[in-house]
């Protein structure tokens, strides 16, 4: 790949050629005011770090009070402020819209051959909605926090928490219509917007998954909103739904908010999901392994994904025969997520295989989430989730798959669509260790926490009984490793702004449209829409061989 | 430093759970090897640059596919039926248990035994002996949780939840709130102590409760006046409540409902939500004037009426 020549036409204008980070200008008031799909996920990556910055921060503080037995570095309250801060900032403002909203906004209209997205004008408002959002959540934090926890359960959040709820809990309600306008938005996109010959069957995985994604984010994040209001009612003027001293079921609330909060889990998976379907074939030079199921399992798990929520709820006096249907309905749904692992690692089969940065997150990514998904199917085994759920256990888990998948996918496409994002390409060496150090760190954070939770490690406990602590230790020493491996990347695609190589239209000689445009790409992404003949991953290990023999 | 990897064993059901849970985890470390050792093979085998034939192999997509959908499917309903069938034991109390009962408040555990004992952030239990515990919350959902006995239930306000054991090993074990109730939280733990059946007895008595739970219960019941129409001669306004628990209740409405503590805890509550057939609507609520604590030792009472 190295000795391959830049395959741009050579002719140069006096100026050099405008791309949609000058074209239209470089004020601040243009990059507010643009409805460039480009602009607006790049506005989305800036905003995005700076909640994951918040909600890191919140988490080194958790694990540095963790270190040891007692409470004795921050109150209770201020522990459980500090955990609900970094769950509601890492969910709502980070992983949800991290690939869709990113990385989303910006290949989804280049990848199906698109100017832009459907609606230009509602996409800048998406992102003005979970900006509101966000900072109504800022004020609820600066202005004494929130110590309901990411989940808000009644009656402690409606009745008897001292904190800023309603603020936070509106943070939450605004910053979800972003959502709903994004997943409206790509819907659209997707079926309105493709390029001459992008049949639905010749549309790259990533579409699938973030289609499937969006679906989702339109059906869910409304069920959201009003159990939120209704919480929000009831805290306010004593509307009674859930608190039963006011007639109401806390239970309900459960059942609502789980309705939302599973399908939410799977908009913090499928997209990652589609940014590895993208990179492993590209690293392996090889067409996916089984192209429909991999995008049927999409559906699949969006769909499934809806009718699983009550296993959250085995324990909260639910019937035991809904708890039958619950557990074997979530037992189906890990059958996609299976299939989709074994049709990528079924790709690498008979390939040319290269490891740079992306492909490295991308088979991280593989082990981390079949981890995470194994653990699941404890955790849908009715009388084991007894025992473990509330746990520590339960927290590795979701970590393995929020974490170890999402962030790790986030991670793995920003690399591999940095070059066409920046127009340079990012040291690839220091890239391969970030990658190195993130799943070293990731794991030795994360791992000691499915034997503490056996072991009965109940979760938000600011103090804990002393024979846990070792696994706290490893817990913490991991996260440290963890910050590392994140922080490196922000150092070095800072750097490759003004020092990285600069980067040729298709460095890694990928197939999708997105590479068939300059990096980075003018204003409309393409001078004129390209025609699609053919199905998408057409790459022949051969030729990847021919590469690299020159 | 203590080092532990595993929690002790110490009820009926602990042994039974783990043997699903290394079941789980050699389940899953065998797909793990196999998905992480294909990786690794492929990754050295057709790393570029490496001789090898790369010619795309005729595979049977199709059967592959249906294969690797199938045998997965199959193993996990194995393993929803093992989960679901132990569940139904620990969710479903045997009816010849001790019955306790629990009150979780922020941010304490109190417990009511039926000789009248009652403890705060203890639990004392004889072993060998199936306990069921009847749960209230007086404020917000906690969970009662005891690791070594593997069992968990959210104790849920406005309701009464069950969870039962049958502790095998004499001991003190961790007693945690599993479920997030506000600041002090991690603070609500205490200890289950599990002690030989004799020892038990003279624990109860050392403890020498002035009266039985049933025996407040009374007391309590000529108090508030409830003996004025549910008992003696006066019985034409209300039911007669001797022999009432567990029965099948005939409602106004026509629907027939079983007595047990939760239709108490409702008929005393909000009477007027379900009228017992041939009845006028005219018990007060006594919503607000009764604790949690003193409802159940109403129905300690009423169960232990009879006829």
């Amino acid at each position: 790949m190295k000795t391959l020549a830049p395959p741009t036409p050579i002719t140069r204008p006096t100026k050099p050629p405008q791309n949609y980070l000058t074209e239209g200008g470089t004020t601040l008031k243009s990059w507010l005011l643009t409805t460039d799909h480009k602009r607006i996920g790049l506005l989305y990556l800036y905003s995005i770090l700076f909640y994951f910055a918040i909600a890191a921060v919140a988490a080194a503080l958790i694990r540095i009070e963790l270190i040891t037995p007692p409470g004795d570095m921050v109150t209770s309250q201020t522990y459980n402020k500090l955990f609900t801060i970094h769950g509601v900032l890492m969910v709502w403002f980070f992983l949800i819209p991290s690939i869709p909203a990113v990385l989303g906004n910006f290949v989804i209209p280049m990848m199906i051959g698109a100017r832009d997205v459907a609606f230009p004008k509602l996409n800048l408002l998406s992102w003005y909605l979970f900006n509101a959002g966000g900072l109504l959540a800022l004020y609820a934090i600066i202005f004494g926090g929130v110590d309901t926890g990411w989940t808000f359960y009644t009656p402690y959040s409606s009745a008897y928490s001292n904190t800023h709820v309603v603020a936070m809990a509106a943070g939450v309600f605004i910053a979800g219509f972003g959502s709903i306008l994004t997943g409206l938005n790509f819907i659209i996109t997707v079926h309105k917007m493709r390029a001459p010959g992008m049949t639905w069957f010749r549309l790259p995985l990533f579409i699938w998954s973030l289609y499937a994604t969006s679906v989702i984010l339109v059906l869910a994040t409304p069920v959201l909103a009003m159990t939120l209001a209704l919480m929000a009612l009831e805290r306010i003027w004593g509307l009674g739904v859930f608190d039963p001293a006011l007639g109401g079921d806390p239970v309900l609330f459960q059942h609502l908010f789980w309705f939302y909060s599973h399908p939410a889990v799977y908009i913090m998976i499928l997209p990652g999901m589609g940014v590895i379907s993208e990179t492993i074939t590209c690293f392996s030079r090889k067409p996916i392994f089984g192209y429909y199921f991999v995008a049927f399992a999409s559906v699949a798990i969006a769909i499934l994904g809806f009718l699983v929520w009550g296993h959250h709820m085995f324990v909260s006096s639910q019937s035991v025969y809904a708890g039958f249907v619950f557990s074997i309905l979530s037992f189906l749904v890990a059958v996609p997520s299976a299939i989709k692992v074994f049709n990528w690692t079924m790709t690498l089969h008979r390939g040319s295989i290269s490891l740079e940065t992306p492909m490295l997150y991308a088979l991280g990514f593989i082990g981390l989430f079949t981890l995470g998904g194994l653990t699941g199917l404890f955790l849908a085994a009715l009388a084991v989730d007894v025992h473990v759920t509330d746990t520590y256990f339960v927290i590795a888990h979701f970590h393995y798959i929020m974490v170890g998948g999402m962030v790790t996918a986030f991670m793995g496409g920003l690399h591999y669509w940095w070059p066409k994002i920046s127009g340079r390409m990012y040291p690839e060496k220091l890239g391969q260790l970030a990658a190195l150090v993130t799943y070293i760190g990731f794991n030795l954070t994360f791992f000691p926490q499915f034997i503490m939770g056996y072991l009965g490690m109940p979760r938000r406990y600011h103090a804990y009984a002393p024979e846990f602590q070792i696994y706290h230790v490893l817990s913490t020493a991991g996260a440290s490793i963890l910050g590392a491996g994140y922080l490196l990347p922000l150092i070095y695609f800072i750097w490759s702004l003004k020092h990285g190589k600069k980067a040729p239209s298709n460095p890694w000689n990928a197939t999708g449209l997105e590479w068939q445009t300059p990096s980075p790409p003018p204003k409309h992404n393409f001078e004129e829409i390209p025609v699609v003949t053919r199905p998408p991953y057409q790459y022949s290990p051969q030729l990847g061989e021919a590469m690299e023999h020159g | 430093m203590k080092f532990p990897v595993f929690p002790e064993q110490a009820s009926s059901v602990s042994r039974q759970i783990d043997l699903l849970y290394f079941a789980l985890i050699a389940v899953s470390a065998v797909m793990l090897a196999l998905i992480f050792l294909t990786i690794i093979y492929f990754v050295f085998k057709y790393r570029r640059g490496k001789m090898v034939d790369r010619t795309p192999a005729r595979l049977p997509e199709m059967k592959i596919e249906i294969a690797w959908t199938v045998l997965p499917l199959l193993l996990m309903m194995g393993m929803f039926a093992w989960g679901a069938d132990l569940y139904f034991k620990v969710e479903r109390p045997p009816p010849d248990a001790l019955e306790i009962n629990v009150i979780g408040k922020q941010w304490m555990w109190k417990v009511q035994h039926p000789e009248g004992n009652r403890e705060i952030n203890e639990l004392h239990v004889p072993a060998g002996r199936n306990v069921r515990l009847t749960m209230a919350s007086q404020d917000v959902i906690h969970s009662f949780f005891i690791p070594a006995f593997r069992t968990k239930q959210d104790v849920v306000p406005g309701r009464y939840t069950t969870e039962w054991f049958r502790a095998t090993k004499p001991g003190s074990y961790h007693l945690f709130c599993a479920e997030y109730c506000g600041t002090q939280h991690s603070g609500m733990i205490g200890r289950v102590v599990v002690m030989k059946p004799a020892e038990y007895q003279t624990w109860l008595t050392r403890g020498q409760p002035g009266s039985t739970l049933a025996q407040a219960g009374e007391k309590l019941f000529r108090d508030l006046g409830c003996s004025g129409c549910h008992m003696g001669s006066s019985i034409v306004r209300a039911p007669p409540l001797e022999g009432l628990y567990g029965k099948p209740v005939p409602l106004q409405s026509g629907q027939i409902v079983i007595a047990d503590e939760g239709y108490i805890r409702d008929s005393i509550l909000l009477p007027n939500s379900q009228i017992s057939a041939g009845y006028e609507a005219v018990m007060p609520s006594f919503q607000g004037h009764i604790s949690e604590e003193q409802l159940l030792e109403l129905i300690a009472y009423i169960k232990s009426l009879r006829r």
